[in-house]
């Protein structure tokens, strides 16, 4: 087991390695140099030079990567263009309201995608047999932008029961409700579109497991349905899933993007687009390191996960 | 009665089903599949409104009429007029050129990098094939949007760029299906017999394999042009992505986002209905497809 998690981790490093990588190249191939980037071309070359000296972006590239990536292991992004900042402070106090976002909206998508994918799989001539396969591509193909405006249009502006922006109220009550009454729109619009996979695929792994010979065997000996597929068909169609769900996380934080530009939900997807309109370079560098470490990380812990859960994985080469 | 009408009615459905031609038994499951059916129309009527534009709405449907300004729909403005007082179903018609062929361009460019990526990989195997996959593996591992929203900030907005950055981070997944088909296909006896007559590597991949992997392709080049439609218009909505000027339904949604508060849902409502519209028929169609090819 631990030779099969060391192995993943392994695995993992060069991945991380190639990311930074591609960060770093996406800046400094960007047509332009940095210090035009920042400044505008209305420089002397004087103060160009003292610039490019003091960023060092005199020195040839791969020195300036080695360098950055040697103060990006000890834990420095560099500091953010627009306020002077320590990068990784900027995003780091963001992350929590992204993880509280993103993660009910998996949860939600989670509870509800799973019992209508199994309900579905095994009453397929039901209404919500029939319904589920609909749903599940409409969920995956709604724009989740739109759906965030009509939601906001909807409570916010003709109901008025829900507030359209922010994490908590600025003034008044900000107690548990509060929150809740916040994250309910924006958390059930990142969860969609989860949902729609969620559902199809359980749906899809189920049938499979129950079309099994042991399925078969198991009723055969008299067992009741009822423990065939609680005990046989269940356990063994949700492994699959577990892989599912950490493949999830980049289209969470994707969806994440949008939805917190549009609730002003104070997270790091919105970070990236405010960085993006400002050109706060160090921020953006710094984000799509630190969301893909967290995306790979979600990652190896699926597939520990599904090597916990399933032993055929981790005996299996 | 009812075993008389199933003999008399079976026998001609059975001959089809059971086919010995290939695309009898294809069009055969495809026209059963009611979803996929009422996709491929839906989307059809579509591209038929994106091509006849001028014929539907003719005029500039940039033209700005400032005395007709947010006007609820009516006869004259079907889905209204938005803040600068420009028809909103003029620019969904419009706008379906610039977001499908958007998507379409940016689609076949990442197919194009996908099946030759796949094609190597899964036809040389080894050091070639571990590099590809580490490759896909990593922009798998990057969360797109991010990439995407960090690219657009670095160059100015046009919708050149749109379609390059959205063909090259969407690649992977028909790179993944190519290699799979190519590493299982090589070992077949039509690509041995090829390989003993001395066809040469590069003609046994294009003209031998690939044709047999088309099928796969072309399902997921249809699913493909769904994510890329809902792709661009989020990158549009965003303010990132085609440039303002220019009627993409994305960009309109932009433009409605700040009506929605004020109560003129219209300018948002309708460009947001066509993006669904158009997902959602061409993922039917692709399951439909999917579902028809390999059943």
């Amino acid at each position: 087991m631990s030779r099969y998690i060391l192995g993943r981790l392994l695995q993992a490093i060069p991945l991380f390695f190639l990311i930074t990588l591609i960060a770093f190249g996406l800046l400094h191939l960007a047509p332009g140099d940095p210090a035009t980037l920042l400044y505008g071309t209305e420089m002397t070359p004087d103060q160009r030079a003292q610039i490019r000296a003091a960023w060092g972006l005199d020195e040839p590239l791969p020195v300036q990567y080695v360098k950055w990536l040697g103060n990006l292991l000890r834990g420095d992004m560099g500091r953010s263009f627009v306020d002077g900042r320590p990068a990784l402070l900027v995003i780091a106090e963001r992350i929590p309201a992204t993880l509280q976002l993103t993660l009910s909206g998996l949860l939600f998508a989670l509870v509800l995608g799973l019992s209508v994918g199994i309900v579905a799989a095994l009453k397929p001539h039901s209404a919500l047999g029939y319904a589920s396969t609909f749903f599940s591509t409409f969920f995956y193909s709604l724009p989740n932008f739109w759906l965030a405006l009509l939601l906001i249009l909807f409570f916010s502006v003709w109901l008025k029961v829900l507030p359209s922006a922010g994490i908590e109220s600025l003034r008044g009550e900000t107690g548990l409700a509060d929150r809740l009454a916040h994250l309910a729109m924006p958390a059930f619009v990142v969860s969609l579109r989860e949902m729609g996979r969620l559902i199809r695929f359980t749906r899809a792994s189920l049938l499979d497991v129950m079309s099994q010979d042991y399925i078969r065997t198991a009723l055969g000996k008299g067992l009741t349905m009822r423990v065939v597929t609680l005990r046989h068909a269940l356990r063994n169609a949700l492994i699959p899933v577990v892989t599912l769900l950490g493949l999830s996380l980049p289209q969470l934080l994707s969806g994440a993007i949008v939805v917190e530009t549009i609730f002003a939900w104070p997270g790091i997807g919105r970070l990236v687009v405010d960085s993006a309109f400002q050109r706060n370079y160090t921020v953006l560098m710094g984000e799509i390191v630190m969301v893909s470490l967290v995306v790979i990380a979600g990652n190896l812990l699926a597939d520990v996960a599904y090597a916990v859960i399933d032993p055929r994985i981790r005996y299996g080469k | 009665m009812a075993v008389a009408t199933k003999t008399l009615a079976n026998p001609i459905q059975s001959i089809v089903r059971h086919s010995a031609d290939p695309s009898a038994r294809f069009w055969y499951r495809f026209l059963q599949n009611r979803q996929a059916v009422l996709g491929g129309c839906v989307l059809t009527l579509i591209v038929l409104m994106a091509l006849a534009a001028p014929l539907i709405a003719p005029g500039d449907p940039s033209r700005i009429v400032l005395g007709e300004r947010e006007n609820p729909p009516s006869l004259d403005h079907l889905f209204g007029t938005d803040r600068l007082g420009r028809d909103v179903f003029g620019r969904i018609v419009w706008g379906a050129r610039v977001s499908l062929g958007i998507s379409l361009l940016a689609v076949s460019l990442g197919s194009m990098i996908g099946i030759l990526l796949g094609a190597v990989a899964g036809y040389a195997s080894g050091m070639t094939d571990a590099l590809i996959t580490r490759a896909i593996d990593v922009m798998l591992a990057l969360p797109t949007f991010f990439l995407l929203v960090t690219i657009q900030s670095l160059f100015p907005p046009s919708v050149m760029n749109v379609i390059v950055i959205i063909g090259i981070t969407s690649w992977m997944a028909i790179a993944r299906i190519v290699r799979g088909q190519f590493l299982t296909m090589k070992e077949r006896e039509f690509v041995e017999a090829a390989r003993c007559l001395g066809v040469r590597p590069a003609r046994i991949v294009f003209r031998h394999i690939l044709p047999n992997v088309s099928s796969q392709i072309i399902v997921f080049f249809t699913l493909g042009i769904a994510d890329a439609v809902l792709v661009e218009s989020a990158l549009s909505f965003l303010g990132l992505g085609v440039p303002p000027y220019q009627a993409s339904w994305g960009n309109m949604l932009n433009d409605g986002q700040i009506g929605i508060l004020s109560g003129t849902w219209w300018v948002a409502f309708f460009p947001g209905l066509m993006i669904l519209l158009t997902a959602l028929s061409i993922n039917f169609l692709g399951d439909g497809l999917q579902e028809s090819l390999f059943k």
